[in-house]
């Protein structure tokens, strides 16, 4: 990195400045996208997606990030209508983009209950080849039934088993990452000899959820994995990002709590032999800028009213309360009837919902705080189903952004836009030429892999063996 | 082919009908083409040399290009892995690899194979789908089953057992008719899914608050032998409503799969007799299976070797049958010779009934070019080939109209629900 090292914050005067990580999201199926904007374009065309890529590669980001789904998401037993709906498949649009792009990583979800770990290292693998390196996976789990009506796998995990098979299923596909070393093709017309042996790509994973065995039929790729991503934020899930993730994406973007996370997290890579740079901490955040404070405080304000229309809030409450509601009027009380207990059967296919802690509970502390201040239903839903993480001018939210980066409440951050494909563009333009005049984010990509730009070495092959001289070449 | 010859073609496909492709595997189809000089065989995994390769295609204005695979190693034989190291090693998805290459090309159709035996019909449907959306409606996809016990050992989920050694893809009849069969199902899961969708149903209504009209989502509902399959797709529908669907014919009896299931049947005559038996053959399995008439196109495979002589040509295939150490039988023809003499032959064999040509090159480096530069303008010259490359999508570049969804077309009497010529 060719900035210079300045004073840091007023915590760590003692060390040079932390580097700041950014990535950003292309938004999925959620309220925050506001479509109704005269300004959103589409969300499927590949035009968006390339146009979305190109504003963080000109910003010098890590990353962009897409989600998966695997269901659309029901209420009230009908498919829900009032948010984005469809998305393209993660691998094909990662692969495109691939193309009209050369150095901002390529991340991707990819669940791994509906897939199966030769598939899914097999096009990784491939993605990694076909971007130069920049491949990402996002491992995340589903157990739902709901979920699985669509895969001729049927069923479904028992939840305590879900993080079970989606280690097994990392490791199997770690196994097939490395079952080349990288040196095997030699192409030697004269000789004949393509392989230099026979056993290139021979892996054998045995375990609890897979029983798989073979000849892998991918060379080592750039990166020779794909940077693994995590975002489960209970404790298995804390200890799976420990154990096994290069970057972990928090829910936690505030100062306290995400100082709280980053400390609970980057403890607990000693007892898996790693060190703390090993494991980045990337809390997911949503911005709104404007020429002053105050004009974003506003605009932030009616980007809320538009995430959160009076429909959206009753459907919201409906998570909670786990029964039709459709009789209420957003703009008053909340219901008197208590939430219906046990499984919630209302809302379906939808992550947020699995979230909730004990329903009584969480309405009682509602009804509380409506009483006391006096809002109505929409005006507590907005209340509490979060906030713009950093709203001000430019100067202000890189500021925020630097400030949390410096005191260890994050590494850095993945920007989540509610308008889509150009809500990235004014922070390209404003709020990153403000981090690299502070000397906190990169003017150019220094590295041409994602693992470079996200400051991680290339892992070497785990069964490499000792008489290879050659490491894994860093582009093929 | 044990099906009875339906109606004759005597004509053949109408004139403006011929529609040309190759197919792109590794180093090319011959064994030993990666030790051809100039085959770039330290390259066949990098995004270079496919961009490469159909950019190529592109400028000969070939119609389409497909893209072969399979979830294991190619073996020599078709029993299972060999332990050879002389064979080409190293393969990407094909799915990814078209997607890649899609928004490098405008025109060209891209055709990724896809194996229905190990895949979900969901992650297919939508791959195919985004593809279609990433390439602005010029997607198909080409499926294909796969008995291999190695294969199947990869997903740990089922096992096969060894072929009889005598069989020319390694599978017993009876497991051969049930993945042919499943395929079947694999490809009414995926077309369904496409269907899942209205083409209006993303509304944006900002007065009501609904991005889309729910009435226009469908569940699919499906129930097989195989698997069931809920829908609706996650993907809207994409550009050609329905991407096309091809499949080779192997042996036996044109399958469900290939009567029914696909838009684009591959055939692999072995000489000129065969060529009017084939096609008549599964145009008359197609007709007994109620398909309308025009509403898929017929296409034969054939191995080229091209050189300015017919001499070289020749001594260039023995060459490279003398590296693998055994001669080069892959099922099909295989033509050694002049793009003239190439030309000539198609346009014979395009009498014979098939509406196109997808050509294997033997060497990509030396004959993908030989093609695009030389077989092309012979076509053009004799009048069989379009010179100028019409717009629009896959469909429209073969002439196929774009179905309404069939659940659209259930409530809309006025529209027509199956796919017609135009």
């Amino acid at each position: 990195m060719s900035t210079p090292n300045r004073p840091s914050g007023p915590n760590r005067p003692d060390r040079p400045r932390k580097q700041i990580h950014l990535a950003a999201h292309f938004p999925g199926v959620n309220n925050t996208t506001v479509w109704s904007d005269p300004a959103a374009g589409s969300h499927i065309e590949f035009s968006s997606f390339a146009h979305f890529a190109r504003t963080a590669e000109r910003a010098k980001f890590d990353f962009i990030f897409l989600a998966e789904g695997l269901r659309l998401r029901e209420q009230g037993g009908r498919i829900y209508d009032l948010d984005v709906v469809g998305r393209p498949d993660t691998f094909t649009v990662l692969a495109a983009l691939a193309a009209v792009t050369e150095r901002i990583g390529l991340a991707g979800t990819i669940n791994s209950t509906f897939n199966e770990p030769y598939e899914v290292a097999r096009q990784f693998a491939s993605l990694d080849h076909l971007s130069d390196g920049r491949a990402a996976w996002n491992v995340v789990t589903s157990w739902d039934a709901f979920t699985g009506e669509n895969f001729r796998r049927g069923g479904f995990l028992a939840r305590e088993d879900r993080y079970s098979r989606a280690r097994e299923f990392l490791a199997a596909a770690h196994t097939l990452f490395d079952s080349w070393t990288g040196d095997e093709i030699l192409a030697d017309r004269e000789s004949g000899a393509f392989l230099r042996d026979a056993g290139a790509g021979a892996f054998a994973h045995r375990g609890r959820h897979f029983d798989i065995a073979g000849h892998f039929d991918v060379p080592r790729s750039p990166q020779g994995r794909p940077v693994i991503f995590q975002a489960g934020d209970s404790e298995e899930g804390r200890e799976f990002a420990a154990s096994d993730a290069d970057a972990v994406f928090s829910r936690h973007g505030t100062l306290t709590a995400g100082r709280e996370f980053y400390a609970d997290v980057k403890g607990r890579l000693a007892r898996y032999g790693r060190t703390p740079d090993q494991l980045l901490i990337l809390p997911a955040a949503t911005f709104v800028l404007g020429d002053t404070d105050a004009e974003a405080v506003e605009l932030a304000h009616e980007v809320r009213l538009a995430q959160v229309s009076g429909q959206t809030a009753i459907k919201f409450l409906e998570h909670v309360w786990n029964r039709d509601l459709s009789g209420y009027d957003p703009d008053g009380p909340l219901p008197d009837i208590d939430p219906e207990p046990g499984e919630n059967t209302v809302a379906l296919g939808r992550a947020s919902v699995r979230m909730h802690r004990d329903p009584l509970t969480v309405a009682k502390e509602w009804r509380e705080l409506a009483a006391a201040r006096n809002l109505s239903i929409r005006e507590l839903v907005i209340e509490t189903t979060g906030r713009q993480t950093f709203v001000g001018s430019a100067a202000t939210v890189a500021d925020a952004i630097d400030s949390l980066v410096q005191q260890d409440a994050a590494d850095g951050f993945i920007l989540v836009p509610h308008l889509t494909p150009t809500g990235l563009d004014v922070f390209a333009d404003t709020v990153v030429p403000l981090l690299q005049e502070r000397g906190a984010f990169r003017t150019e990509y220094t590295g041409s892999t994602l693992r470079d730009h996200l400051g991680l070495r290339t892992p070497p092959p785990a069964a490499a063996p000792a008489a290879v001289a050659t490491p894994a070449p860093a582009t093929v | 082919m044990s099906t009875p010859p339906g109606a004759p073609v005597p004509d053949g496909p109408p004139a403006g009908t011929f529609h040309l492709a190759v197919a792109l595997e590794g180093a090319g189809a011959h064994p030993a083409a990666w030790r051809e000089p100039g085959s770039p065989a330290r390259e066949l995994v990098t995004p270079g040399y496919w961009a490469g390769l159909v950019a190529e295609a592109e400028r000969g204005l070939l119609d389409f290009v497909t893209f072969e695979d399979a979830l294991g190693p190619p073996p020599s034989s078709p029993t299972g892995p060999d332990g050879r190291t002389d064979r080409v090693r190293g393969r990407l998805d094909a799915v990814l690899t078209a997607a890649r290459v899609a928004p490098l090309t405008r025109h060209i159709g891209l055709l990724p194979t896809v194996v229905a035996t190990h895949t979900e019909p969901f992650h297919v449907s939508k791959a195919i789908a985004t593809l279609d959306y990433v390439s602005g409606g010029r997607a198909g996809l080409l499926v294909t089953v796969s008995g291999r016990p190695d294969e199947a050992r990869h997903f740990g989920r089922r096992t096969f057992p060894r072929g009889p050694a005598d069989s020319p893809d390694g599978l017993g009849s009876a497991l051969r008719a049930e993945l042919l069969d499943e395929a079947a199902d694999h490809v009414e899961v995926v077309r369904r899914l496409w269907d899942s969708w209205e083409d209006d149903a993303e509304i944006r209504d900002v007065a009501s608050g609904r991005f889309v009209d729910r009435g226009k989502l469908h569940h699919i509902g499906f129930e097989g032998r195989h698997f069931s399959v809920k829908g609706p797709s996650i993907t809207p529908r994409p550009p050609q409503g329905q991407p096309l669907v091809g499949a080779s014919a192997r042996v036996g009896a044109p399958p469900r799969l290939l009567a029914e299931a696909v838009d684009l049947v591959f055939l692999a005559p072995r000489d000129t007799e065969e060529v009017r038996t084939l096609t008549d053959g599964i145009r008359a399995a197609r007709s007994a299976a109620g398909q309308p008439e025009g509403t898929g196109r017929v296409f034969a495979d054939l191995v080229v070797f091209l050189d300015e002589s017919a001499t070289a040509a020749t001594a260039r295939l023995r060459r490279l049958d003398a590296l693998a150490q055994e001669p080069y039988a892959p099922g099909t023809h295989v033509f050694a010779g002049t793009p003239a003499r190439l030309a000539a032959l198609l346009t014979e064999w395009h009498r014979r009934g098939p509406d196109g040509f997808r050509l294997r090159p033997g060497v990509l480096s030396h004959d993908l070019p030989a093609i695009t530069r030389g077989l092309v303008p012979e076509l053009r010259r004799r009048g069989a080939l379009r010179t100028a490359r019409p717009g629009g999508t896959f469909r429209d570049l073969l002439g196929l109209a774009r179905p309404a969804s069939r659940y659209a077309a259930r409530y809309a009497t006025t529209r027509p629900g199956r796919t017609t010529a135009p």
